[in-house]
């Protein structure tokens, strides 16, 4: 019977196999796609002037129309434009601290899988320290600390976000150093580095790129969750978090649009690199993928 | 009321007919098109009531498919084609629900068959209603099962109880044909010889075994008849004993073969591979290792066909010689 | 033929009071921790708590100003304050609120018991919605349902809380008016006089919304177990025994999925209460995260403070049970064998 088990099994993988192909080009495909989106929306951000977002009280308060897409907010300002800027404001701050995080969480899990039992056994305790406080009072905490503003929000997303690709990275070297191939080179008299960067270096890398994607949505979402609350980013930048904390204001006075579009273009753009994320890791590791 | 329609049945007509039957599995190429793959191609083979029949072959050539087959629980993307007929009946989907862990039942081989987090007497028990609580404690006597197995949870047992829980299922639903798949790997002689002997009484009792097995040897001293798998197909039925007598009293070239390459008859290793699903051969399909094959077994599959008591499907195999 | 005990009450009693003994001193360390890292971090804030309260009085001398520097020991090292709020904390005594002028504590007990039925609320609903979704993707995989389903459930997991808990403002509260736009008690109404079923009128939106957004997280992993499940050997043998569908699933399926799931959802209170923060902010909900938003904002540092360390053991407490259920009612490990091979 384990012989069905093993059939059943050699078949379905054999069956996947086959179908990852066609399924890595679709996902090449539509990771290419979602990555020309995600980067039109980032230099429209950019690339819009000043003079787009200007007040405008002739035009304060108008619903959405042909002119005004999403609609003026209270100073008349262009809601669309400000979206998009703020969109790219969003999106820098969470890349930027995700890839912070992202170098924190490899040199950590690194340290855990490579260093003594001790020092495995003290990164574990900070690890369930990171997961025991939550993540949105942490933030709060090293905002404050830092007086508020980019520089905290920068710095609390960073610390908080490394723990699960720590734990990744600390697994899969623990995995790679068991391997026999890995003792095999030992034995030739490799050196670390040259094991390392031969053996280790191209199982982590894609483990660590596809990691890093995944990390942005969350540090994206956090950014907008924590300067909404009014901790991050100063009222004149526009990120979309202080976009949708103004609109509670006018929620009553039925500016519905000012909660509306601006909301959904943050969720357009988390769940497109959510997506992409996923995608990747079908073309770059189609086994650790959930389907 | 049905039931017992069954359990009458006709003496002369075999308890399990497979007439045919050809599995494949659905898959995709690189281009978007589906193709299917091949694992058991026009498979004929008959169990009657009151022997065993031990399906013997390499593994990875698909004979547990045939298991998946007769049970209805082939993978979602597979499908079958051929004939399966239990009592004359034909096996058709709701009739293999129906019977599959009444009529017809499974004894699998290893631990990783049971629920992990189900004790083991309401395992045996099963999902019908009533539970046969009384008689399954009867039954784990018998098969010297002690008393506080029924609460014990898989990780418990140890190997052979394990065994005997899976054995007891099929014993427990009183099921006419047996189907064990790999049995003994992983048994000790003395346990592999015990569990067998189970199987030798359940064939004498009047039910019908179907025996997978890799094993050769334990296939020859307990089985009555041995079909021989290659490459997703039966490519002889011979009586045991003919497996006894040795290769002149065997019809089909790789089953010689097969007998030549037994540790006690001089471990002689068959050149070359068994062919990959997706690459079957066009005509008889061991034909690309076969020391007597000719452009005509390279054109076209021979048929099953009868031969001195037993099948073949060769078109060379003949009587045998000097007799 | 190795057999094991099966019943050993006391081992397994020892052995559940050793886990729980181990956990225990973990999260101490932790609470040790935190209370650390968080009084380090709001010593070293540019913000001036000081200031902050004096703003609230008006103008004082710079005499009187002094006095009530000396009076918070703000005069002294940081860390003397440590110790000295480390050892009032450990008395029981939290400090007294900047903002609103009570004991911390008993801001604390209040807010918390408003924002744990917000909490209860979703936890449950998201539980239970979860794990039938995954249920259902996990059980048809690949079939429509789980194409569906899985969609919503990534789309579900890119929405802001706070971003869907306006939606839904403006949609029940504003535009249909169903539901109160804020507040967790009606205004102009003594507490007392609150009705039940007027608590339960403000407590809808914000759990609704909160429950809307934890599920996805349940049920993808409740898809992935089950869809490791179905793949067994043992789902294969009870298919060969005639289990099909509802028994199936009843039988193995649920068997073999609950525990991962309420694990899982025990673990995940540090979202649930990061939720919370947001949607009663959103919702004017008076509860623990809107105090703890305003607390931030109001340079109030000993709420901030107690806040943090009461939310720590809120996460730490769901972490534990999380342990502990797999250690109760997992049958292996309850008998102390160590996992593996499986």
């Amino acid at each position: 019977m384990r012989q069905i088990k093993q059939r059943h099994w050699q078949n379905q993988r054999r069956w996947m196999r086959q179908k990852h192909l066609n399924r890595r080009t679709r996902a090449l495909v539509l990771t290419a796609v979602l990555l020309v989106l995600l980067l039109a929306v980032y230099g429209a951000g950019i690339l819009i002037p000043q003079e787009a977002v200007a007040t405008d009280f002739i035009h304060a308060r108008q619903s959405p129309s042909w002119q005004h897409p999403f609609g003026t907010d209270n100073l008349g300002r262009d809601i669309l434009m400000r979206t998009l800027k703020g969109m790219s404001v969003s999106v820098t701050v969470g890349i930027a601290a995700s890839c912070v995080s992202a170098v924190i969480g490899i040199l950590i899990g690194t340290a855990a899988a490579a260093g003594s039992r001790l020092l495995d056994g003290v990164i574990n305790w900070l690890i369930d320290l990171m997961m025991g406080i939550p993540h949105t009072v942490f933030i709060i905490l090293i905002s404050f600390a830092l007086g508020r503003g980019l520089r905290g929000l920068l710095a609390g997303i960073a610390a908080t976000h490394w723990t699960s690709l720590a734990r990744l990275i600390r697994g899969e070297v623990l995995q790679l150093r068991s391997q026999q191939y890995i003792a095999v080179s030992r034995r030739m008299g490799k050196s670390h580095t040259w094991i390392m960067v031969h053996h280790m270096l191209p199982h982590l890398a894609p483990q660590f790129v596809v990691g890093l994607i995944l990390m942005f949505p969350h540090a994206i979402l956090h950014e907008a969750s924590i300067s909404f609350l009014g901790y991050g980013l100063s009222p004149e930048q526009p990120a979309v978090g202080i976009i949708l904390a103004e609109s509670m204001t006018y929620l009553s006075s039925g500016m519905w649009w000012m909660a509306v579009f601006p909301g959904m273009a943050l969720v357009l753009t988390v769940w497109l690199i959510d997506r992409l994320g996923e995608n990747l890791r079908w073309v770059i590791d189609p086994y650790s993928a959930q389907e | 009321m049905e039931k017992k329609e069954y359990r009458r049945g006709d003496p002369n007509v075999p308890l399990l007919a497979v007439n045919g039957l050809s599995v494949s599995f659905q898959m995709y190429d690189n281009t978007f098109e589906q193709r299917a793959l091949q694992v058991i191609s026009e498979l004929h083979l008959q169990v009657h009531a009151g022997e065993i029949v031990a399906i013997a072959g390499a593994s990875g050539s698909g004979k547990s498919l045939l298991a998946a087959a007769i049970l209805g629980i082939l993978p979602d993307n597979a499908t079958a084609a051929g004939e399966l007929r239990y009592k004359g009946q034909l096996l058709v989907p709701k009739l293999q629900k129906q019977l599959s862990g009444t009529e017809i039942a499974l004894v699998p081989q290893s631990v990783d068959f049971l629920d992990p987090l189900m004790r083991a007497g309401a395992q045996a028990d099963g999902h019908r209603k009533p539970r046969p609580t009384k008689e399954r404690r009867r039954l784990f006597q018998r098969l010297d099962l002690p008393k506080d197995t029924e609460k014990c949870y898989p990780y418990q047992l140890s190997g052979g109880m394990a065994r005997r829980v899976l054995v007891s299922t099929a014993l427990l639903a009183d099921a006419q044909l047996i189907i064990a798949d790999e049995p003994t790997p992983g048994m000790s002689l003395e346990q592999a010889l015990a569990a067998l002997k189970m199987f030798r009484q359940m064939a004498d009792d009047g039910r019908a075994v179907v025996l997978i097995t890799h094993d050769i040897d334990l296939a020859v001293s307990f089985a009555d008849r041995i079909a021989v798998f290659y490459a997703g197909t039966i490519v002889e039925i011979a009586n045991a004993q003919d497996f006894g007598e040795g290769p002149d009293a065997l019809r089909h070239p790789y089953s010689k073969a097969l007998w030549r390459a037994l540790p006690q008859n001089g471990f002689e290793p068959i050149a070359g591979s068994q062919p990959y699903a997706g690459r079957l051969p066009k005509g008889c399909l061991f034909a690309p290792r076969c020391s007597r094959s000719t452009p005509q077994c390279a054109q076209k599959a021979p048929s099953m066909r009868a031969l001195r008591g037993g099948e073949v499907r060769c078109f060379y195999a003949h009587g045998r010689p000097k007799e | 033929m190795i057999f094991h005990h099966l019943d050993q009450p006391a081992r397994r009693g020892g052995r559940i009071a050793l886990l729980l003994l181990k956990n225990s001193i973990r999260m101490l360390s932790l609470l040790f921790a935190v209370s650390l890292i968080s009084f380090a971090l709001v010593s070293a804030s540019p913000i001036d708590p000081v200031q902050q309260y004096l703003m609230g009085i008006g103008p004082v001398s710079a005499e009187q100003r002094a006095e009530i520097e000396a009076y918070w020991g703000m005069d002294k090292p940081p860390a003397a304050r440590y110790i000295h709020w480390l050892n009032a904390l450990l008395h029981g005594d939290f400090g007294i609120s900047l903002l609103y002028r009570r004991p911390v504590l008993a801001i604390i007990a209040e807010r918390f018991l408003n924002s744990f039925a917000l909490m209860l609320c979703a936890w449950l609903f998201s539980g239970m919605i979860g794990y039938a979704l995954g249920c259902i993707m996990g059980m048809y995989r690949e079939k429509w349902q789980d194409q569906v389903l899985r969609r919503l459930c990534y789309l579900l997991s890119s929405v802001p809380t706070f971003w869907l808990g306006l939606v839904l403002l403006l949609l029940f509260a504003v535009k249909l008016g169903w539901f109160p736009v804020g507040f967790s008690t009606p205004i102009g109404i003594l507490d007392s006089e609150v009705r039940i079923w007027q608590r339960l009128h403000h407590l809808a939106l914000p759990a609704l919304t909160l429950s809307l957004l934890s599920f996805s997280n349940i049920a993808l992993h409740t898809r992935q177990k089950m869809i490791e499940v179905m793949n067994s050997a043992y789902i294969l043998f009870a298919r060969a025994r005639g289990e099909r569908g509802w028994t199936l699933f009843v039988r193995h399926g649920l068997r073999n999925t609950i525990l991962p799931a309420l694990t899982l959802q025990f673990a995940s209170f540090a979202e649930l209460f990061g939720g919370a923060v947001l949607a009663e902010n959103v919702f004017s909900y008076a509860g623990l995260g809107s105090a703890l938003s305003a607390a931030g904002l109001g340079a109030d540092v000993p709420l901030l403070l107690g806040i943090t360390l009461f939310s720590t053991l809120f996460v730490c407490v769901g972490n534990m049970a999380a342990n502990l259920l797999y250690g109760v009612i997992d049958p292996k490990l309850r008998d102390g064998v160590k996992q593996g091979g499986d």
